[in-house]
């Protein structure tokens, strides 16, 4: 009989608990309806097409292949990123740059991005700074395959 | 002439507020769980980019359910199969009749009761009614020829047979006091006072009554502290072969169930359409003030309050749902025989010792 009853209150205290909940968040949203802003909103959901969470500034987002002073890609085709890439989706063909302080740059640089796992790990390898992942461009998405098969037109930038 | 049109008015007035308010308890179910939840809920259904916090969802449900392929399975009874999600949905339907929405308009000299028909016996009719809705759930188990199905139905079927011992009795008490069965009188009787102050609505005549014809009340709407014959996602319920807007019908019976029961708490236990103080022409305090009004805004006030009333208990109930998880089998056998029917056995003779001092 005891425990019935224990079992009972804390039947009520369960939802009492939910209708705290409910309430609270029900004031939050109706105040923030009427305009008056506040510390915190009645939910915690970020509605994402509309309004966007910042990125942090580690954040690894759609690659990019940092420019010279005029303008060609600092690349200079060493491929330390296609071979440490785990997923195997850089290519890179070298080609000789008449400057002899360069010697070489890439005619084509070529990201598989459905392969890419944005593991980062060709923005470390990368002796030139020349790739960096910092665009802040995460929505990445294409109709089929080939859209998603960015080259060094689409990376440079 | 007339009263025909004044009952065919009532008919479609009290059918619209009943679906209206089904159709937009799916809103509130969404919703209040999303609130309790820190989440937004559904807000995306819209019409020309208008969306008012989603109050088109529904429509989109509509919608969705209607153009969804209603499949009936080769190897089910066609005919049984196809009557189960009417068999509910009417039974529950048609309880709405007995409800008191308020006490009465008088319009162009007529005195309209707002009641579509005021039974003698209109607790007994919405009782049993409710209790003819088993035979839905049956006939989709039967129906559909699936042992799943066969097995939800029967496990619904025992579940609502034990629970409506403890709904029954536990009304015993409530009828010992008011010495009627029409529901109509049932509320002028609770628009009297105890002790002067005290409106004398059932829950404070009747306590123990009241928490357990909650509870039985609660398992009769198979939802989630109950869910047993449905249990959608773990053990399969007794629509598992229903699709589109068969199954949809029994879902809107789910949610009819919830305003039924909303309107009986609030008609038996707590004073139907009756406002504290307030009679036929104004409120009286018992500190001595007046305030009368006319007859119009008192009626307002009577359907306000009553539905009020059940939007409550609709909001209570939803919030139940969303806090509990299912009970198993066992103790929800246990909890209809060994607790409630003995409480409310207990309730019966103690009301009755009451009584006869």
């Amino acid at each position: 009989m005891i425990r019935v009853l224990g079992n009972f209150i804390e039947i009520i205290r369960g939802s009492v608990i939910t209708a705290r909940h409910f309430i609270v968040n029900m004031w939050f949203h109706i105040v923030n309806l009427l305009g008056i802003k506040t510390q915190r909103k009645g939910a915690v959901t970020i509605q994402y097409p509309e309004e966007k969470k910042e990125l942090a500034y580690r954040h690894r987002s759609l690659h990019r292949l940092v420019k010279r002073e005029n303008g060609k890609p600092r690349c200079v085709a060493c491929m330390l990123c296609a071979t440490v890439c785990p997923s195997d989706c850089i290519y890179v063909e070298a080609a000789e740059d008449p400057d002899p302080e360069i010697q070489k740059y890439p005619s084509q640089f070529i990201i598989d991005l459905s392969r890419c796992c944005f593991c980062g790990f060709c923005v470390e390898a990368c002796p030139e700074d020349a790739i960096r992942m910092d665009t802040s461009l995460i929505e990445v998405a294409g109709d089929n395959r080939d859209a998603l098969v960015y080259d060094k037109d689409n990376l440079l930038r | 002439m007339s009263d025909i049109l004044i009952v065919l008015f009532k008919i479609m007035g009290t059918l619209s507020w009943f679906l209206t308010l089904t159709l937009y308890l799916t809103w509130l179910e969404r919703k209040e769980s999303a609130v309790m939840q820190d989440r937004v809920g559904a807000n995306r259904a819209n019409i020309l980019g208008l969306r008012i916090i989603g109050l088109f969802q529904p429509f989109a449900d509509a919608i969705k359910m209607i153009f969804k392929e209603d499949f009936t399975p080769r190897f089910s009874k066609k005919f049984l199969h196809m009557m189960a999600p009417f068999v509910s949905f009417f039974f529950v339907a048609v309880t709405i009749t007995a409800v008191p929405f308020g006490d009465y308009v008088k319009i162009a000299g007529k005195t309209v009761k707002l009641q579509i028909l005021d039974f003698n016996v209109g607790l007994l009719f919405i009782l049993a009614m409710l209790s003819l809705g088993i035979y839905g759930v049956i006939l989709s188990g039967w129906g559909s020829r699936s042992r799943f199905s066969l097995i939800g139905g029967m496990r619904g079927a025992a579940q609502i047979i034990s629970y409506e011992v403890a709904l029954g009795l536990s009304l015993i008490g409530l009828i010992m006091v008011y010495p009627t069965l029409k529901l109509s009188s049932m509320v002028h009787f609770q628009g009297e006072m105890i002790l002067g102050f005290i409106p004398q609505w059932g829950v404070f005549l009747q306590p123990l009554g009241f928490i357990i014809f909650f509870f039985a009340a609660l398992a009769e709407t198979k939802r989630v502290p109950f869910d047993l014959p449905e249990g959608e996602s773990e053990i399969i319920g007794f629509f598992a072969e229903y699709s589109g807007l068969k199954w949809g019908l029994f879902m809107m019976t789910d949610f009819m169930e919830i305003i039924i029961i909303s309107t009986l708490i609030t008609t038996l236990f707590f004073g139907g359409w009756q406002v504290p103080w307030l009679a036929a022409d104004g409120f009286h305090f018992p500190w001595g003030g007046e305030w009368l009004l006319p007859h119009w805004i008192v009626v307002l006030f009577q359907v306000g309050a009553f539905n009020i009333k059940v939007f409550f208990f609709c909001w209570l109930q939803v919030l139940i749902r969303w806090t509990y998880p299912r009970y198993r089998y066992d103790q929800l056998m246990d909890l209809g025989w060994k607790l409630l029917v003995p409480l409310s056995l207990i309730n019966i003779v103690g009301t009755g010792i009451v009584m006869s001092l």
